[in-house]
């Protein structure tokens, strides 16, 4: 597909590795050429340097025909202009990042009146996942499927685990429950296992199953935590804002940390419940005092990667229940791993998720027989677990598992039938307007049908 | 460094130079030429195994960066010369190593030079070898790692090995994948010489002789096949061959606008008015310096001047006349042609259009600063400011290249011959021409009677000046190698 990415910066440069290597073609527009520089040296994709939200500059980098633009300048009000510029010469879809609260309520509106195909808000959806991973505490990751029906998480096996050591089905049997590990991470190997594998401490473990299901499976594993009561935020930026009022709405007492005055202000101004307090992030007397080594969990929040990173080090040390990240620099992973931050959320990697999903959904168009849902992408972007809902009749509906011949490295993991949550045996079928859950280690699937061999 | 990773790359061009080595062979059978098959065999088979071995496995890191880029173009020339001259010696065509060697660099860097005193009795009944000979100018005109990047599949897609390989001061893409922009640029080559393959057999020149000319303009080589060059044929021929001479010398981009239908873009080329606007200039001065002090017609003069200087400019090399014998005047303008050189992306040699253009535009505005020195002025090009960094970049480009050809200078200035024999062979060598000037390298003359040190120097300048200096000199840098 042919796209246009605006606005080069720590967003635009993760859009361009991730869909350049997904060998679409790209067009990137900044204003700045060293910028544009850096880039064309470092992927295959053009450059073109103007400011992309004029209409000279998109006409004489010739993308009128192009399928797709995504403008990702620092500053909304460039972005939704970009976009209505893009749709004005002939670009068919447009994507805006667009963070200011304020206009995230209009967002429905724009989409009707000015053509804008999808505007997407980082900070907001990076609050979403954070208030998810919060639900099951000793998750490090939460994903959910099927509107929240089916959830999708990561848990890492210490040697208290009554699961290290024993193989899959015996689980089954053992603790009878309809869940299904999906996908195994040992050391740098990412495993889609079968039945016959066998759990060892250490193993990053993905489990997928309905909500309820995977809390009683936390249980049976005493890996169960209660409900949290009270959160630390560090940080007032705009993802501190969406998740203290998530937080407030469901009962949660939050105590948020800038050291920003003014911002200390506003923020207490806007959550008068919000305890705020004005100090260093980094003081570390400061957070004993305010109880982190009794609170149910920390968010770390500020701008600063490092900060956060720090923040969350000595929380970890004094033995903070819950400790959760935000690091944006993409470089940091191995890093994090070997310091045991181990709950870490990244704006650009989810905005950058979201992009794709969107893009593989309009791949493909009327032809195919699947409507691409939702995308996650795990450990590294290594493991892709995509939701797809079957719209008609295909040569694989209503037919049964075991006599369709399902290629190595795919695995059907969930099927969603009527708000009912299905992990499929042999015996079961998939059928029309079913939703499918299919996890693996062979990126860019656009269709169901492509993984029957 | 990326070893590896290099001698992957070099495992995948060997395997292309065994494909490469079919045609002659194909050639060979047509002729019934039986005797000359197994002189391609050996070498086809040679690197056939060699690159199959290379490339045996797909390393895991396939990440290079600017300097293995360099040294994978630098090594890739060398490895492919020394298997194209394969063919000169088994054949005994060109028995001597150095020698073989030579006229194979002078093919892939579309230089032109020959060491064959007497083509016709040469390469007598064998025609394998003779297409041989212009098919590495065909080759080498748009680089057989572009090729790679456009035809093979699994080679890491990258833009620093096509950046090292494609002459100019700043190489931009057509479309945003580099695979897909050298697959454009060579169907544009290919579309043109197959253009002039059928003007001239139209033009009724013999179809093997419009086919290996053809070569040897597409890739502004030079190779003759007749003693006397293109003397010759018709004046039909002539004419169509330096018309094509100068079309190969224009920027590739520009065929691409052209093509896809921005052909008031195309034609609003500033490097295009410079090089037209040379070559009106030059043509224009040699005619009336002939016309005043010869007595020939003024139509072969205005011909052969507008021949001579087309094959000079684009340094492809072709002669129709006897250009050492003209006025000092005329001679003059040719050797400084030599330098000027062809436009960026074109397949043709020398310093380029775009960069002489920038260096005197730059030296203008050095001059308008002494002047008044607070005047904040930029370096327009092509309608855009070029970056300060660009022009540093070039500057830095001309000196070490007037360097360069100054230092092969002197050590070919050992050598026996005359001073005028010395200069243009080196200017003809570092600029890809062909012949020089003086009675023996001239319109009909030969490199034969250099001594090794100098056809050595000469074939380290030809490369030098077909990769723009710098794959051949970082190649050799042991800094490069060692990351340090």
């Amino acid at each position: 597909m042919n796209i246009v990415i605006v606005g080069i910066g720590k967003f635009g440069k993760l859009l361009t590795k991730h869909l350049s290597a997904e060998n679409h073609n790209i067009i990137c527009i900044d204003s700045k050429q060293s910028i544009i520089d850096a880039t064309v040296n470092e992927f295959d994709v053009m450059g073109y340097v103007g400011n992309g939200a004029s209409y000279q500059t998109l006409v004489d980098a010739s993308v009128g025909t192009y399928d797709l633009l995504i403008a990702t300048t620092p500053n909304d009000e460039t972005n939704i202009l970009c976009c209505l510029v893009a749709k004005k010469i002939g670009i068919k879809q447009t994507i805006a990042r667009v963070r200011n609260p304020e206009y995230s309520v209009q967002a429905q509106m724009m989409h009707g009146e000015l053509g804008i195909s999808e505007m997407l808000n980082p900070d907001l959806d990076t609050a979403n996942e954070i208030f998810r991973i919060m639900r099951f505490p000793s998750a490090l990751k939460v994903e959910t499927f099927a509107n929240g029906k089916v959830d999708l998480v990561e848990i890492k096996l210490d040697n208290k685990s009554p699961l290290a050591g024993i193989s899959l089905i015996k689980i089954r049997e053992k603790f009878n429950l309809t869940i299904l590990v999906c996908a195994v991470k040992r050391g740098e190997e990412v495993i889609i296992p079968n039945g016959d594998f066998v759990l060892k401490d250490g193993d990053n473990v993905y489990i997928t199953g309905d909500s309820q299901e995977i809390e009683k499976a936390f249980r049976k594993f005493n890996i169960y935590k209660n409900k949290m009561k009270n959160v630390i935020i560090i940080g007032g930026g705009n993802i501190s804002y969406y998740l203290a009022s998530m937080l407030l709405d469901s009962g949660i007492s939050v105590k948020m940390i800038d050291n920003n005055k003014a911002k200390c202000e506003e923020f207490a101004d806007a959550f008068p419940k919000v305890l705020v307090l004005n100090g260093d992030a980094n003081n570390q007397s400061l957070l004993l005092k305010e109880g982190l080594s009794q609170a149910d969990c920390l968010v770390s929040l500020t701008g600063f990667d490092e900060t956060n990173i720090i923040a969350s080090t000595f929380a970890k040390s004094v033995n903070c229940a819950k400790i959760i990240t935000k690091v944006s620099n993409t470089n940091y992973g191995m890093v994090l791993e070997r310091i045991g931050v181990d709950s870490v959320v990244s704006p650009v990697e989810i905005f950058s998720n979201n992009i794709i999903r969107y893009v593989r959904g309009m791949q493909g168009g009327e032809s195919r027989s699947t409507e691409f849902k939702t995308l996650y992408r795990l450990i590294g972007n290594k493991v892709e677990a995509i939701e797809f809902i079957v719209d008609k009749k295909t040569s694989y509906t209503s037919v049964p598992i075991k006599d369709l011949h399902i290629k190595k490295n795919y695995l059907l993991a969930c099927i969603i039938r009527e708000n009912r949550v299905i992990i499929p045996g042999g015996k079961d079928t998939i059928e029309p307007l079913d939703s499918v859950i299919i996890i693996t280690t062979n990126p860019q699937l656009n269709d169901v049908g492509e993984i029957l061999s | 460094m990326n070893l590896k990773m290099i001698l992957y790359t070099l495992g995948n061009l060997l395997k292309v130079t065994a494909a490469l080595l079919l045609p002659p062979i194909i050639v060979s059978l047509v002729y019934k030429e039986f005797n000359y098959i197994l002189c391609f065999a050996i070498p086809l088979v040679e690197s056939l195994l060699l690159g199959w071995f290379l490339s045996f496995k797909k390393p895991k890191n396939t990440t290079i960066f600017a300097a293995e880029g360099f040294v994978i173009v630098g090594l890739s020339w060398i490895l492919i010369s020394l298997f194209g001259a394969m063919p000169f010696m088994i054949s005994k065509t060109i028995p001597n190593f150095v020698d073989a060697f030579f006229e194979t660099v002078s093919g892939f860097t579309t230089t032109g030079s020959t060491v064959v005193a007497d083509v016709e009795t040469t390469f007598l009944n064998a025609h394998g070898v003779l297409f041989w000979r212009s098919f590495t100018h065909w080759i080498g005109g748009m680089g057989v790692l572009v090729f790679i990047l456009a035809f093979m599949p699994n080679v890491g897609e990258t833009f620093y090995i096509m950046k090292a390989e494609s002459p100019g001061p700043q190489v931009g893409k057509l479309v945003s994948k580099v695979r897909l922009t050298a697959r454009i640029l060579y169907f544009i080559y290919i579309g043109l010489t197959i253009l002039e393959i059928i003007v001239l057999v139209l033009g009724r020149m013999p179809f093997f002789d419009s086919i290996v000319l053809s070569f040897g303009t597409a890739g502004t080589g030079g190779f003759g096949i007749k003693n006397d060059s293109i003397a010759g044929y018709n004046d039909f021929c002539q004419i169509v061959i330096g018309a094509f001479m100068m079309l190969f010398g224009i920027n590739f981009n520009l065929f691409y606008l052209i093509i896809i239908g921005k052909v008031k873009q195309a034609l609003k080329s500033e490097e295009l008015a410079w090089y037209l606007s040379i070559i009106t200039i030059a043509v224009a001065a040699i005619t009336i310096n002939l016309s005043l002090t010869t007595a020939e017609a003024f139509g072969t003069i205005l011909k052969n001047s507008f021949f001579t200087v087309s094959a000079f400019i684009t340094t492809t090399g072709y002669s129709n006349s006897a250009f050492e014998n003209w006025p000092q005047f005329s001679q003059t303008i040719l050797f400084l042609l030599m330098f000027v050189g062809a436009c960026a992306g074109s397949t043709g040699g020398g310093i380029k259009v775009s960069r002489i253009a920038i260096l005197v535009k730059s030296s203008k505005r050095e001059i308008k600063n002494l002047i008044h020195p607070n005047a904040i002025s930029s370096v327009r090009f092509e309608g855009q400011k070029v970056e300060d960094s660009v022009v540093r970049s070039i500057k830095n480009f001309f000196v070490l290249y007037m360097f360069l050809f100054v230092g092969c200078l002197l050590v070919v200035s050992l050598d026996k011959y005359d001073f005028v024999t010395n200069i243009t062979a080196v200017a003809s060598a570092i600029n890809n021409i062909g012949p020089g000037l003086g009675n023996i390298i001239g319109s009909t003359g030969n490199y034969g009677g250099f001594n090794i040190a100098s056809k050595l120097v000469l074939i380290f300048a030809m490369f030098v000046g077909r990769l723009e200096i710098y794959p051949i000199i970082i190649m050799f840098n042991r800094k490069a190698w060692l990351n340090k």
